[in-house]
């Protein structure tokens, strides 16, 4: 559709003011947005909100225990954080792994989780983290907002349940509690530039060689950024021996439902999940000195 | 008619003001509307870095950028670098160590190499040939002479380093 009209809020009322009729494409980064509608597999709509001058919508901070990230953060502004690169690094691992320089200092975080890629790089470390994203609507004369847990976020490939009036504001996460561990790994035949074949996100808290509070997140296997909560469960309170790593890779591999694509089979990526999440677990157990260590390679 | 956007910003240092749709490219606006030609249209999808300039302080994959989000901003590109009769350092560098192939990537993979060496201004002589590696990581040449590439960028961090 041709666009008719071009509009710049600079503020969050104004953009859910401008987003209350629907029918409007929103731009930030445009990383995702322009190879979609250059590449015809998406259109504009007749409006076109450009939210790139919405200050309030930038920065990290901490406040009260919580951690809050604008969604117009971009990922090199995630990586440059010496706050969260001390607090939270395996998001700062993540947007280390995230696409190139370039595209890092255009991508915001609100849209790699808007575009809702299986994919999806920082979906990865966020739902490790129990992250909530903040919706902004018009609605009765003033901005409402509600906040979804991420991983009731992704609905579908490219589907979120974000509404065409709502706006992605912010990410939210609490601190990690002490003793937290997290580990990121991403697959693919070069570093850079590449869609993640499979990505592994495991995070808990380790004492004693014991971990509670498991996550376990994984990209690419499935039609949304997976939680393997069978597989936490059965980690949950277990001693990392490698009988409870090899049963965690079984339990991933039933739990993940690839696809065949141009990247990888179906099979591989399960068997890739498997191997990932014994490598993330014996690499948490490396981080406190445990014995029993498996070789990692 | 189809909309068209009035926008202003700074481009190599002089103030301009233009007129693009809504959904232009500021790729091509530098190269249809202003003759910037340094720039390169390749892989139209972020992938190659042949369209790289700096704009407010970052480098950016301009195909994937719109033109109209140019407005108010400080854009520069490779032929706001150095001249013919000039060269920048890092220009002059790729000269000199025989890293220009076939040329297409060059603008791209320059200004990329240029921002790489700024960002680290206060401690260049840590830039290890990895890290410029992967500072150059967004940048493909498909000549594939990279080694040059990094030998030219190192050149100049040694350079800089010591100056």
């Amino acid at each position: 559709m041709l666009i008719e009209n071009y509009k710049v809020p600079s503020t969050i009322v104004e953009a859910a003011q401008l987003l209350r009729h629907g029918a409007a494409t929103i731009v930030a980064g445009g990383t995702d947005l322009t190879p979609q509608t250059e590449a015809g597999v998406r259109e504009f709509r007749a409006t076109l909100v450009n939210i790139q001058r919405i200050e309030e919508m930038r920065g990290i901070s901490v406040a009260d225990g919580r951690y809050r990230i604008g969604g117009l953060t971009t990922v090199t502004e995630i990586l440059e954080s010496e706050l969260l690169a001390a607090d939270v690094p395996v998001l700062v691992e993540a947007a280390d792994h995230f696409a190139s320089p370039q595209i890092r200092n255009a991508s915001t975080l609100a849209g790699n989780l808007c575009n809702a890629s299986p994919a999806g790089d920082m979906c990865i470390p966020l739902l490790l983290l129990d992250a909530r994203v903040e919706l902004a609507r018009w609605a009765d004369g003033s901005v409402a907002t509600r906040s979804v847990a991420l991983d009731a976020f992704f609905t579908a490939p490219g589907k979120t349940v974000m509404q065409d009036d709502e706006l992605l504001t912010a990410i939210e996460f609490a601190q990690p509690a002490d003793g937290f561990t997290a580990t990121f790994i991403k697959s693919g035949p070069r570093p850079a530039l590449e869609i993640a074949t499979v990505s592994m996100g495991v995070a808990g808290v380790l004492r004693e060689g014991v971990l509670h509070n498991v996550r376990v997140a994984i990209g690419a296997v499935a039609p949304t950024p997976l939680r393997a909560t069978a597989t936490e469960a059965g980690l949950e309170g277990r001693l990392l021996d490698e009988k409870v790593i090899a049963r965690a890779a079984e339990s991933v591999r039933q739990e993940v439902s690839p696809i065949d694509d141009a990247r990888a089979s179906a099979w591989y990526r399960k068997h890739l999940s498997g191997v990932y999440i014994s490598r993330a677990l014996v690499r948490l157990q490396g981080v406190q000195g445990v014995s029993g260590h498996v070789a990692e390679n | 008619m189809s909309l068209k956007i009035e926008i202003k910003f700074m481009l190599n240092g002089r103030p301009v003001q233009v007129k693009v749709p809504p959904s232009m490219t500021t790729l091509s606006m530098l190269r249809e509307k202003f003759d910037l030609t340094g720039a390169k249209l390749a892989c139209g999808e972020g992938e190659c870095g042949a369209c790289t300039v700096k704009i407010d302080d970052r480098t950016i994959n301009t195909c994937l950028m719109l033109a109209v989000d140019c407005d108010g901003r400080d854009i520069e590109t490779i032929e706001g670098l150095g001249t013919v009769a000039g060269l920048e350092i890092m220009q002059q560098a790729f000269v000199d160590h025989g890293a220009v192939q076939c040329g297409y990537c060059m603008p791209g993979m320059i200004m990329q190499a240029r921002y790489l060496v700024d960002q680290h201004s206060a401690d260049k002589h840590k830039l290890t040939r990895a890290d410029i590696a992967r500072g150059l990581e967004g940048n493909i040449c498909r000549c594939s002479g990279y080694t040059k590439v990094v030998d030219a960028v190192a050149a100049v961090v040694l350079e800089e380093a010591s100056a």
